[in-house]
C-alpha cells in the first residue's frame, strides 16, 4: 500500500517535470516559457519528495524533505518574476498571438528605466 | 506570530519529553500544544491565532487545488499539438495595501501555473500580470481578484 501511494506519486512528479521540459520546446516565446517551466517543475518536485517521505517515514527525510518543498515555493516565484520583469525591461519580444499589453501603456513616472525598485 | 512560536516550542518541549524524535510525536506536540494555548486562552489577550486556523486551512487547500487545476490545463496544452493559448498582459488593480500582502499575493499569482506577476507598479496599486489565457481582461481581472485576492485578504485581515 505504501509503495503503490509513494510510487504513484513519484511518477506523477516526474510526468510535470517532463512536461515541464516539452513546455520549454514547446512554448513560443519567454513568458510563456516561464509560466509553462517553473510552476509545472515545482508541482513535480513537490510531488516527488512527498513520495519519497512516504517511503521513508523518517524524521530527517521528512524535515529535509519539508524544508525543500517551503524553500522551492518561497524563491521559485521570486526567480520567475524575477526573470520576467528583467525580459520585458530589456525588450524581449512577446509572442505575436499575445492579446492584450496593459503593462505597456503604464504611466512612465519621469524614467521608469532608472528608477527601479529593489 | 508569537503563539505560533510558542506553538512549536511546546511541540519541541513535548518531543523531547516522549523522548523520540519523529514527525508524529511533533505532530502530536503540535496539536497538544494548540489545545493548551487554547485553553489558556483570556492570557494571551487580544489574537486572532484561533479564529484564523480554520481559514488558513481552507486557503492553503483552495491553493493547491487552484495549483493543480491550472498545473493539468497548461499540460494539456503542451501535449496537444494545438495552441489553446491567448497570453497576454493585464494590469491588476489591487485591494491588498501593505509590503507582505502585495508580495504573498504576487508570488502566490506567479506560483499558479499560466500566470506570472511581471510588475508592481510604483504607487503600489496595480500589479502586471502575464497569462496565458486572456479572453477578456476584464473577467480575468475579475476572477483574480475574486478568487485568490479575495480570500488573501480574509485570511491576512
Amino acid at each position: 500500500m505504501k509503495e503503490i501511494l509513494s510510487g504513484s506519486l513519484l511518477l506523477m512528479g516526474s510526468v510535470f517535470i517532463l512536461l515541464s521540459a516539452v513546455g520549454i520546446l514547446r512554448m513560443p516565446d519567454l513568458y510563456t516559457r516561464m509560466s509553462a517551466t517553473t510552476k509545472a517543475s515545482t508541482l513535480g518536485i513537490g510531488l516527488v519528495l512527498l513520495g519519497t517521505i512516504l517511503f521513508w517515514q523518517d524524521f530527517g527525510i521528512a524535515s529535509r524533505a519539508i524544508a525543500i518543498i517551503v524553500f522551492l515555493f518561497l524563491t521559485a516565484p521570486v526567480a520567475a518574476h524575477v526573470i520576467g520583469r528583467a525580459a520585458y525591461l530589456g525588450k524581449v519580444p512577446l509572442w505575436e498571438k499575445t492579446n492584450i499589453d496593459e503593462f505597456k501603456k503604464r504611466e512612465h513616472p519621469s524614467d521608469s528605466s532608472s528608477s527601479m525598485p529593489e | 506570530m508569537n503563539l505560533l512560536l510558542l506553538n512549536i516550542l511546546l511541540a519541541v518541549a513535548w518531543m523531547m519529553l516522549t523522548g523520540e524524535v519523529s514527525s508524529g510525536t511533533f505532530t502530536a506536540g503540535l496539536l497538544v500544544g494548540y489545545l493548551l494555548l487554547w485553553l489558556t486562552r483570556p492570557a494571551w489577550g487580544e489574537t486572532r491565532y484561533f479564529s484564523k486556523l480554520l481559514p488558513v486551512i481552507r486557503f492553503v487547500l483552495y491553493f493547491l487545488k487552484e495549483l493543480l487545476v491550472a498545473n493539468l490545463k497548461v499540460a494539456y496544452d503542451i501535449v496537444t499539438p494545438k495552441d489553446h493559448m491567448v497570453p497576454g498582459i493585464v494590469a491588476v488593480p489591487l485591494d491588498v495595501k501593505s509590503d507582505i500582502e502585495i508580495t504573498l499575493f504576487a508570488n502566490l499569482v506567479t506560483l499558479t501555473p499560466g500566470t506570472l506577476s511581471l510588475d508592481v507598479s510604483p504607487d503600489r496599486r496595480t500589479l502586471y500580470v502575464h497569462a496565458l489565457y486572456v479572453k477578456d481582461a476584464g473577467q480575468f481581472r475579475r476572477e483574480l481578484k475574486n478568487g485568490l485576492e479575495k480570500r488573501l485578504i480574509e485570511v491576512m485581515r
